[in-house]
């Protein structure tokens, strides 16, 4: 008894902690006063000026795209990376190549920020390319990023399944290209998937890369709100906050609801 | 494994190789070069490391910029800041995190799941919302003031926000599932049975914890542990949202280097330091760790 009061009152006091701040924060989205932490009645005001804010919706479009195209870049040379890495022997300089693939796993953000946006703008001055600092720049710092991480996750699942099916269909005298398409991008499809994702929410979240590649036309949703919030309150991103949690938690519940039904298959 | 690099696989390598290349290595060493430049007035805001002049080939590098850094106690206080913060947070984390990942692993599996899903919820969720949401409740007309005043423990508002206290908080909170997720993964997979073999050879709970459960769980504390401090050693946006002026944190030094002074060789020197002081310790740790598996296995 005294064991499982402990449980329920450890499980209770982390998951209070973990969502308190969240859910304090959808409560006042509902606050029909300027001043975020003063209570005057329950309304639906912040939103509807949310949905008016264009730059906040225009940023939200662009960090989809950003977000989008840096997780589909990301993944195909993630999967690339894991399968050169796991499959392919010779590679040329290969410890290079494992620094190369592992080390933005470990650098800080800023200091990634800083040595991208000198490159771009030594790069500008020396061959003319990228033009300018914009939505490219973010792409390919966020791409850049992500990289690392996909690898990973595609060279521990190829590292852990069966490679004798590989080397059977190529005894087989199943070409190379073949048996990449055929066997083992179906068997790792899960890592690619969760690969995906990962690089998505990095890249929907990142605010610090971004704020150092990013140039005219090219704000970000978390450089909007962070010019928003960083010295003070705004009712509207409360709002933005309560919008994004219902998406999380929709999407998370999908995600269990199918798990469950597969498992019962 | 491919033994030969068939002309079908060259560019399976070479493309994320020369992008890594490129866009990673290069600017790492456009920043060590800028690092040892002059910095002078103008566009860019340094001297060329090689230029001609009528002397020949003049080379204007310099170590000025880190014997700078080195002799001014502000920059190294703030790589210690940085370090102790990611050190104390890794640990609060750890302390915090173990009992959920634990009890969580250890329920049902039906109830398991449910707080599987609650765990990832916050992780997936915007962090820079999160950080948001402790300045609303830190401030001083906020909820944690209102219900400190209305239960009798202060009778003014204190301001808890814009010190380092406020950025601790915030860290353990916004890396708590970086920490959870990892040790579960380890703990979920762990027997029950075992804690009962040794419950039933006479071990104590505590003797059970330390010489079955934690061993067995540690790969999972140091995935966690290195999930929480390589972020949080070069991290810029909690100290700036909820930090104030009583401790600064080596991201910030950088930021405002870069953007406020613009002094692009200072900036680069730190970012210099800052891999050599912070970054390798990580490499060793893990090439360390790497070996001591090895050698266990």
């Amino acid at each position: 008894m005294n064991k499982l009061f402990l449980k329920i009152f450890t499980l209770t006091i982390g998951f209070s902690f973990l969502y308190f701040p969240i859910l304090t924060l959808i409560a006042y989205s509902f606050n029909d006063n300027k001043r975020v932490m003063v209570w005057k009645g329950f309304s639906f005001r912040w939103y509807k000026e949310l949905f008016q804010n264009e730059q906040i919706l225009e940023a939200f479009y662009t960090s989809l795209k950003i977000a989008s195209l840096s997780a589909t870049f990301a993944t195909f040379m993630g999967v690339m990376i894991g399968f050169s890495l796991t499959r392919i022997s010779k590679i040329p300089a290969r410890p290079f190549f494992i620094f190369l693939s592992s080390s933005p796993l470990v650098m800080p953000e800023i200091i990634l920020g800083l040595s991208l946006l000198l490159f771009f703008i030594s790069s500008n001055h020396i061959i003319g390319f990228p033009s300018s600092k914009g939505q490219l720049t973010v792409l390919i710092s966020h791409i850049t990023f992500s990289v690392a991480f996909v690898a990973v996750i595609i060279q521990s699942r190829l590292s852990s399944y069966d490679k004798n099916i590989e080397e059977a269909a190529q005894d087989l005298g199943t070409i190379p290209n073949m048996i990449f398409w055929k066997i083992t991008a179906p068997v790792i499809l899960p890592a690619i998937l969760s690969g995906w994702l990962l690089a998505f929410t990095l890249s929907l979240d990142d605010l610090v890369v971004a704020s150092f590649t990013t140039g005219p036309g090219a704000n970000t949703l978390p450089i909007v709100v962070f010019s928003k919030v960083r010295l003070g309150l705004s009712p509207e991103v409360n709002a933005l906050s309560a919008i994004i949690m219902l998406i999380v938690i929709l999407a998370a519940l999908s995600i269990y609801l199918i798990n469950r039904s597969n498992i019962k298959k | 494994m491919i033994k030969n690099l068939k002309k079908q696989n060259i560019w399976f390598v070479f493309t994320p190789y020369l992008w890594l290349v490129l866009f990673f290595f290069v600017p790492l060493a456009l920043i060590f070069k800028i690092s040892i430049s002059v910095s002078e007035w103008g566009m860019p805001p340094y001297r060329d490391l090689f230029s001609l002049s009528e002397n020949g080939l003049e080379i204007n590098s310099t170590l000025g910029n880190y014997l700078f850094i080195f002799s001014d106690p502000f920059y190294i206080r703030s790589y210690l800041n940085s370090l102790s913060l990611a050190f104390t947070s890794t640990v609060l984390c750890l302390l915090i995190g173990y009992p959920i990942a634990f009890y969580v692993a250890k329920s049902k599996t039906s109830i398991r799941n449910i707080l599987l899903i609650m765990l990832i919820i916050p992780f997936w969720s915007s962090f820079l919302l999160r950080v948001y949401a402790w300045k609303v409740l830190l401030q001083g007309s906020g909820i944690i003031n209102s219900i400190l005043i209305h239960i009798g423990l202060i009778s003014e508002p204190i301001s808890m926000l814009h010190n380092h206290y406020a950025v601790i908080l915030g860290v353990v909170y916004t890396y708590l599932p970086f920490m959870i997720l990892p040790l579960y993964g380890y703990l979920v997979k762990f027997d029950l049975n075992l804690i009962d073999a040794s419950n039933d050879l006479g071990a104590k709970p505590l003797n059970t914890f330390v010489k079955v459960i934690l061993p067995l769980s540690l790969p999972g504390i140091v995935a966690g542990s290195m999930l929480v401090f390589i972020p949080v050693v070069g991290e810029y946006i909690i100290p700036e949202m909820l930090g104030g002026s009583d401790k600064l944190y080596f991201g910030k030094i950088i930021w405002d280097e870069f953007f406020v002074n613009r002094d692009w060789p200072i900036a680069s020197a730190l970012a210099m330091s800052g891999i050599v002081i912070l970054v390798f310790p990580i490499i060793i740790f893990q090439l360390m760790y790497a070996k001591y598996n090895f050698r266990n296995e």
